[in-house]
């Protein structure tokens, strides 16, 4: 055999004692450092057990470029009730399954609220009162039905639905409209504004993207997605750019659609810099549920949090979740919120960070750089630290100032497990209180745990 | 006493940096002694000897453990250390150019020709299956790793066409390049395939030191040549210097290989003629095999240097007790071979290097057993090159006077080369000052021990 070391100049990887290092530095050998820690802590077994795995390496191969080779479409807008099959009484909600005992304020909030939303309770008491006694009520994960939905995330039978289509692999995933920011049901509030307000969308801006969508056909977020990283946003804490390219591709329709209607639309979507993260979300869903179900592959299909619970679902290990305690968020607050006010972390738009956008695509959004810290260079380095926990660089998700690098994409548990770096997730923080609503916006870290117990568990699959 | 003992949770240094660390605050004055190690079982139970109360730690911490004369002196030790600390702390990168975390980023970011892995035995597979999986060779120099692990790696390795040189591989040179601990060689026609780290420093030492040098010095692992393995490597590396022009001739170090792979070696069948240095009972030594190595190349064997004992220390006529104090594990099993009688102790063996340096860095461990013998005749082995202790006769040399006063024999074999940075024939002088006969033939050391101890 030939062996290609042996011919031309040695350029040497070091990773351990640095004394050998140096001792290449005086032969003037060129060579990289690897800056080495110590696996996570009770990891180191489990760990060379998922990499003796002979399925691992052509499995993640497997798994994440299907995640990267989806092309999610915005399809439809729906009613819950229709395409999830919801009937009265039935609430699919953010993150792991939850029970009411265990849901933290802005869930029982939101859940409060879908209950006067649908007429199930007269007051927010009775409401609470009926979901306490479980009589006539099922809660499950959005995620168990190819649905996101952020922040608490309850979707509700009346409530209509963002339909995004994979058209290279075929599935679906859905996610709820966006209500824009303050006190709104997703942070847990449920005045007679936030009811009113879903009623109005259930009523006119549900109907009205659907026909609209039905005249201009289906909508490509790849490319879109593409378009906004490359305009500055991450499309998770920022969607302003996105939300402006959704607008200009669907307004001529909307008004062609629903000429009396059309106004108010526009304007509720051009009042809400986060009305694409919905879509976003859904997109990020569908992509990362193609890649569920390659057994052997420790790629992270979902990560999701109730409020309560930080969870995570790998591609190798079916539907299981495995879940560590949900921190708080560490940012910026609005107004005379402070941080004894934030409730733990919770949404399923973690999603967006599983498919390589969000905090791992920081770097391309500078204007947001005070969630992380304040400087546009902690921003490059969130992202380019999450190169090292992932499996590849999105093929079409750009980021420009990194020489239009792809966005680290595709997390993979055994290098979380080895590096201790964990995933950097941009988000909202609601209010303990149920009924609050939003009180700031940071970042968070995930429960180390959640990895390493997906790694023991590969490690017996 | 004025102590500070601290376990800082989570926080990784590699041993040889702590040992450089404790070393600096142990020369600080005032410091009576000075532990700054992984909180591994050695080095707690280390600093408990000490008299430190230790509180509990997991191998994942940092022990720091100090002890000086005074408030004040423990206080600028406390200082000292947090500067060394601080000084040793990895390149922080917060620019966008952070150093890679694993081997799998690092040759993804850089064009890489091989990786060499030292990290602590338990962690090793993972950085050297990355190597492997982007298509690089890997010399891991670590050891403590379990079989299975080491027969997947090759496996994968020959799948891809490259080669893993390890575990527990001390030396290697590819390219010019010293790796691990390596000799400084001149380059020339021999290929040397090896099974054991020092045994290939003792052959190329003396090649080097009769004028002949090296093309590649393929190291393989201890184990590698053992049943289990199969000789995976072995095979490899030599198929790969038979078809490496620049490799005239071929020498595989290694101890008595399991029959089957003996005979699957012997099966391949290669062009270039293959000299076994095989250590073991009833065959040749190690300079023995140089010295057919240099007759098969024509080239005439010369005198190996040696420095003997002054006068003073030499001539004992009594029998007396031998205890070899060896680096070196194949030259530990040469000696006692050669030697027939002692008490032979591989300081470079696992038992002795979880948690920390291998004596071939850190003399601390051997440091101690010399001082601790009163009688009788002291054989150890110096072995110079890249990677290795950078001056070892500052810390020898004064331990091996004060032996030789106290009435004990001391016995070196130097293995090294004149290009080496510590310097061999300097290194010699000083040893053999301090009242030690001096070899660089670790066959002839041994035999001189054996002569001394009356067996």
């Amino acid at each position: 055999m030939t062996l290609s070391m042996l011919y031309g100049e040695p350029r040497v990887i070091t990773v351990g004692a640095q004394v050998l290092g140096e001792a290449l530095d005086r032969q003037a050998v060129p060579r990289r450092e690897v800056d080495w820690r110590p696996p996570l802590r009770g990891a180191s077994a489990a760990l060379a057990r998922v990499l003796a795995d002979p399925r691992r390496e052509s499995a993640n191969a497997t798994a994440v470029g299907r995640m990267l080779s989806a092309r999610p479409m915005l399809t439809g807008v729906r009613p819950a009730r229709e395409v999830l099959g919801l009937g009265a009484g039935e609430f699919f909600h953010a993150g792991p399954p939850i029970t009411w005992e265990r849901a933290s304020g802005p869930m029982r909030g939101a859940l409060a609220g879908a209950m006067l939303f649908e007429g199930l309770a007269a007051t927010p008491e009775e409401a609470e009162d009926r979901l306490a006694s479980g009589a006539g009520i099922t809660l499950d994960s959005c995620h168990h039905h190819r649905t996101v939905g952020p922040m608490a995330g309850v979707v509700s039978p009346s409530m209509w639905m963002l339909e995004v289509a994979d058209a290279e692999h075929g599935g679906t995933a859905y996610c709820s409209l966006n209500e824009g920011l303050g006190k709104v049901l997703r942070y847990g509030a449920y005045g007679p504004e936030v009811i009113e307000r879903l009623r109005w969308m259930g009523e006119v801006l549900g109907p009205v993207l659907a026909a609209a969508l039905a005249r201009c056909g289906p909508l490509d977020l790849r490319t879109l997605i593409a378009q906004a990283l490359q305009m500055g946003d991450e499309l998770h804490n920022r969607n302003r750019a996105a939300t402006s390219l959704l607008v200009r591709e669907i307004a001529p329709a909307v008004v062609e659609a629903a000429p009396q209607h059309a106004a108010e639309v526009l304007r509720f979507i051009n009042g809400n810099d986060h009305f694409f993260l919905n879509a976003g979300m859904a997109a990020a869903k569908v992509s990362a549920d193609a890649a569920r179900g390659v057994p052997g592959s420790s790629l992270v299909v979902a990560m999701a949090r109730n409020g309560t619970d930080f969870g995570i679902q790998v591609s190798g290990l079916g539907d299981r979740w495995f879940t560590g305690p949900a921190g708080v968020p560490d940012g910026l607050y609005l107004g005379g919120y402070g941080p004894d006010d934030a409730n733990p972390d919770i949404g399923d738009s973690t999603i967006t960070e599983t498919a390589g956008l969000g905090g791992f695509a920081m770097a391309a959004a500078p204007a947001i750089v005070r969630f992380v810290g304040g400087e546009v260079s902690d921003a490059v380095a969130a992202t380019t630290s999450m190169y090292e926990i992932t499996m590849a660089e999105h093929p079409a998700y750009q980021i420009p100032g990194l020489g239009f690098r792809g966005t680290p994409a595709g997390i993979d548990v055994a290098l979380v497990a080895r590096t201790g770096l964990l995933p950097v997730v941009n988000t909202g923080i609601a209010g303990r209180i149920a009924g609050t609503g939003q009180v700031g916006a940071g970042l968070v870290s995930p429960p180390a745990e959640a990895f390493t117990a997906a790694l023991d568990a590969l490690g017996e699959a | 006493m004025n102590d500070l003992v601290e376990v800082r949770p989570g926080v990784y240094r590699d041993s040889v940096t702590l040992m450089r660390v404790s070393r600096a605050l142990t020369a600080m004055p005032g410091v009576a002694v000075a532990v700054v190690a992984m909180a591994t079982e050695l080095n707690l139970g280390l600093a408990r000897d000490l008299g430190f109360a230790v509180p509990p730690a997991t191998p994942g911490d940092l022990l720091v453990a100090v002890r000086a004369d005074s408030p004040a002196e423990l206080e600028d030790a406390a200082a000292e250390l947090e500067r060394q600390l601080a000084a040793r702390a990895p390149a922080s990168g917060t620019r966008g150019d952070a150093p890679p975390r694993t081997t799998r980023s690092a040759a993804r970011a850089f064009e890489a020709s091989l990786a060499l892995v030292s990290v602590p035995g338990e962690h090793a597979f993972a950085e050297a299956l990355d190597a492997v999986e982007a298509g690089l060779s890997v010399m891991i120099f670590s050891d403590n790793m379990p079989v299975e692990q080491e027969i997947l790696l090759k496996d994968r390795a020959r799948a891809r066409g490259v080669l893993v040189m390890g575990p527990d591989c001390g030396t290697a040179v590819v390219g010019g390049a010293g790796l691990g601990f390596a000799n400084v060689l001149r380059p020339g026609p021999v290929g040397v395939v090896a099974a054991s780290g020092t045994g290939a420093q003792q052959v190329t030492s003396l090649l080097d030191l009769a004028g002949v040098g090296v093309s590649h010095v393929l190291g393989v692992g201890g184990r590698d040549l053992s049943a289990e393995v199969g000789g995976r490597s072995a095979v490899q590396a030599l198929r790969a210097l038979d078809e490496d022009p620049a490799t005239e001739l071929i020498v595989l170090v290694s101890k008595p290989p399991a029959p089957e792979v003996a005979r699957a070696v012997r099966d391949l069948d290669l062009a270039t003629p293959v000299v076994a240095a095989l250590l073991g009972p009833g065959q040749d030594d190690l300079t023995t095999a140089a010295e057919k190595v240099l007759r098969a190349l024509g080239r005439d064997v010369p005198e190996w240097p040696s420095w003997p004992a002054p006068p003073a220390s030499a001539g004992r006529r009594d029998a007396a007790v031998l205890r070899g104090l060896y680096a070196g594990g194949t030259l530990c099993a040469e000696a006692a071979l050669v030697a027939g009688t002692g008490e032979f102790t591989d300081f470079g063996d696992d038992a002795y290097t979880r948690g920390r340096a291998h004596p071939m860095i850190d003399p601390a461990l051997r440091l101690e057993a010399l001082r601790g013998v009163a009688s009788g005749v002291v054989l150890m082995d110096v072995v110079l090159g890249h990677g290795a202790d950078p001056d070892p006769s500052s810390w020898l040399a004064p331990a091996i006077r004060d032996a030789v006063a106290g009435g004990v024999d001391v016995v070196v074999a130097v293995v090294g080369t004149d290009g080496d940075p510590q310097g061999l024939r300097a290194q010699a002088a000083r040893l053999n000052e301090a009242g030690a006969a001096v070899f660089t033939s670790n066959a002839a050391a041994a035999r001189h021990a054996r002569l001394l101890a009356g067996g």
